[in-house]
């Protein structure tokens, strides 16, 4: 019996924004659920947060931004993933968003958005149907 | 024949509440259980069927509650309380550029709101100019755009800074942004004597909880004492620090770690301003605080009554400050932002109206109520006039605002306020065994506590054990949406382009030499604070003053975090 490859994911917060509430309890909600997680940590850049993905070989980032900045760094981080030719690599978020950014950063390859009240469950369930073993 | 109630005449008789309990309480839930187990608080403090006189064993109303405006202060810190003054309504506000943030400021004065409060961006907050790298894509978002007098001229223009009260959310710069709000008022030919308002200036709750610093503790503590010195001397009716729960709260902390870890941020700014050598009467009674609403209505009311008489026993017993002043916790208070759901928003009307009159019934000085479409954008012009009008209706229809501390005496109320302190001081306890605030905070205590309880919440809400309206329960129906405000696309250029423009403008001589004597007397004893104000005035802007300081005081690196 071959023993399948945990997925890895990158917890991230780019920017200056603090509020780290929300990416600490769903780091620790998918570790919990079997992922491997790691977390950023606060104040990173977009360049950063992709060079970190890179280096861990992760197969999903999520982002949590509740700082207003969410159409700049999604669609930066998608671009940096790109020329890294790691397009394939699964971006979601979740915070202070408005729906009209949703739709407009799924259009722009955000695989999917979660807004306050979506619970941790929600998020697991969706990164196991979601966010596969990368091929390598 | 015996009464039906079994010759109980009151509750103060221990046989007749167990005859309550046998002859009325056993058949009811044997005819019907109870909804659930256990019933709890929103932070899971465990909540009995009753309270009973016994449950005030050997509490003294002469000891606990006093007379308002009087030690220790739990019925409130003014004899009248709301039917002298109603508390200041003020709305924290902030967006978009200096322009767009000054227009909201008059339309708010013109809807009776009777004091300023200002929301800052994150690159302010942060001490960066908005031409900063780490500022992409952040100027003007979260709140307003500050990078130099410039910009505060125009985000004061039209108010007369000698008739509102101003209190700015500002931290880690806050000395920066003081010293502008004060080059303001000369340029309008104000005495700095007249001036009132608040600066948040709460570093260490940053660590703990907001996580928006720029220099280590130390430092930090010292630009806070010279700030406080300043103050004192020159401009006295300022409140100097906010010493602040709401973000601890909103962090994911409980009802008793906000408290603790409130009032322990405390302690630790008494005594790095008594070890700067400064009279504690001199400056503590220009501390105020800032605590969270939340949802969990009598917990909360009860923590800003065990919050007053906490304070007045630290001050007066622990530090022995000889003026009542000093005793006296005086607080702002902001509904839950955490609270909100982004679903079906206009139920947030209603959640921040339980909040406020938490906030009002806990005998609070003034009170922000959050705006219903908080979950999804800042405020339009709309929601943030109808969180406006729910505190006027709590104020002027309601009647909770004709007596003082009503629910003062209540058996549950009392029974809360108590536990509430009696949790609190069991942290502030352990904090003090750490060697203090900054060593706990060093060793990541109070950020483990908090990130543990958000957890715990995150995990009742998930398994409906916590009820959510809308998000857990009733969530069908999510037709209403809520219009979100819209930050203009050209603010980040318009910004950087006036920063641009001032630093072209300016003299750029005395401006390098402003700069040198501040990194040069960062290193002394000397205050820091005219220095800054002089800096300013020159146009110096909120990163270059940050960075001259940097060269002197390092920056602060948070340690691993656990998750």
């Amino acid at each position: 019996m071959g023993t399948e490859r945990k997925v890895r994911l990158l917890i991230g917060k780019v920017g200056l924004d603090g509020h780290d509430r929300g990416a600490k309890i769903i780091a620790r909600a998918l570790r919990d659920a079997g992922f491997e997680v790691i977390y950023t940590g606060l104040h990173q850049t977009p360049e950063m947060v992709v060079a970190t993905a890179l280096q861990e070989d992760v197969d999903g980032i999520g982002l949590s931004l509740l700082s207003g900045a969410h159409n700049t760094i999604f669609p930066k981080i998608l671009r940096l993933l790109a020329d890294k030719s790691s397009g394939d690599t699964v971006v979601f978020g979740g915070g202070i968003i408005p729906e009209e950014d949703i739709l407009a950063l799924q259009r722009a390859g955000v695989r999917r958005m979660f807004t306050p009240g979506a619970t941790t469950q929600e998020v697991v369930d969706w990164v196991k149907a979601n966010v596969p073993p990368r091929r390598r | 024949m015996k009464p039906k109630n079994g010759g109980r005449t009151s509750t103060l008789n221990p046989r007749g509440l167990r005859d309550w309990e046998e002859g009325t309480l056993r058949p009811a839930l044997e005819r019907k259980p109870e909804r659930r187990k256990e019933f709890t608080t929103v932070s899971s403090l465990p909540i009995e069927r009753l309270y009973v006189a016994e449950d005030l064993k050997g509490w003294n109303p002469g000891e606990k509650l006093g007379f308002p405006g009087e030690p220790p202060f739990t019925r409130g810190v003014h004899p009248t309380m709301y039917r002298g003054k109603l508390w200041t309504m003020r709305q924290f506000a902030g967006f978009g550029s200096a322009e767009d943030t000054n227009r909201r400021f008059h339309y708010l004065l013109e809807h009776g709101q009777t004091g300023l409060s200002v929301a800052f961006d994150l690159p302010t907050l942060m001490g960066r100019d908005s031409d900063d790298a780490l500022a992409e894509g952040e100027v003007g978002r979260e709140g307003v755009a500050i990078d130099t007098l410039a910009d505060m001229e125009i985000l004061f223009r039209g108010i007369p800074l000698d008739r509102v009260s101003t209190s700015m959310t500002i931290n880690a710069p806050a000395a920066v942004i003081l010293a502008m709000y004060l080059a303001v008022a000369e340029k309008q030919g104000i005495p700095l004597e007249a001036l009132e308002g608040t600066v948040q200036n709460d570093i260490l709750k940053e660590y703990i909880a907001q996580k928006e610093w720029i220099y280590p503790p130390t430092p930090s503590l010292r630009i806070i004492s010279d700030m406080v010195a300043f103050c004192a001397d020159r401009v006295p009716k300022w409140n100097t620090i906010s010493i602040s729960g709401y973000h601890i709260r909103e962090a994911g902390s409980t009802a008793s770690q906000e408290l603790a870890f409130t009032l322990a941020d405390g302690i630790g700014y008494v005594q790095s301003c008594l070890s700067a050598g400064l009279d504690i009467d001199a400056f503590a009674p220009r501390f105020s605080f800032f605590f969270n609403a939340h949802n969990d209505f009598f917990e909360e009311i009860a923590k800003l009554r065990a919050a007053r008489r906490m304070w007045c026993a630290i001050m007066r017993d622990r530090f022995h400050a000889k003026s009542p002043r000093s005793w006296m916790l005086r607080t702002h208070v902001q509904t839950a932002g955490c609270s909100l759901t982004a679903q079906q928003p206009y139920n947030n009307v209603v959640r921040v109206t339980v909040q406020a009159l938490a906030a009002v019934l806990g005998g609070t000085q003034s009170l922000h109520t959050n705006s219903l479409d908080e979950s999804l954008a800042l405020p339009t012009e709309d929601s943030a006039r109808i969180a406006l009008r729910t505190q006027q209706i709590i104020a002027e229809e309601s009647g909770v605002a004709n007596t003082v501390d009503p629910l003062a005496g209540s058996y549950f109320v009392e029974w809360l306020t108590d536990r509430l302190e009696q949790e609190a001081w069991s942290y502030i306890k352990r904090i003090d065994q750490m060697g203090g605030i900054v060593a706990a905070i060093e060793q990541g205590f109070p950020q483990r506590e908090i990130a543990e309880a958000a957890y715990v919440y995150q995990r009742q809400v998930d398994g409906g054990d916590k009820i959510v309206v809308g998000v857990n329960r009733h969530s069908e129906g999510d037709v209403l949406k809520a219009p979100t405000l819209k930050i203009g696309p050209g603010v980040e250029e318009t910004q950087v382009a006036r920063l641009l423009a001032t630093r072209q403008r300016r003299d750029s001589g005395s401006h390098a030499r402003t700069l040198e004597r501040l990194t040069r007397v960062a290193g002394t004893k000397e205050n820091l604070m005219p220095a800054i104000l002089d800096a300013v005035r020159g146009y110096a802007s909120v990163g270059e003053i940050c960075d001259a300081l940097k060269a002197v005081f390092g920056v602060y690196r948070e340690g691993r975090v656990q998750f």
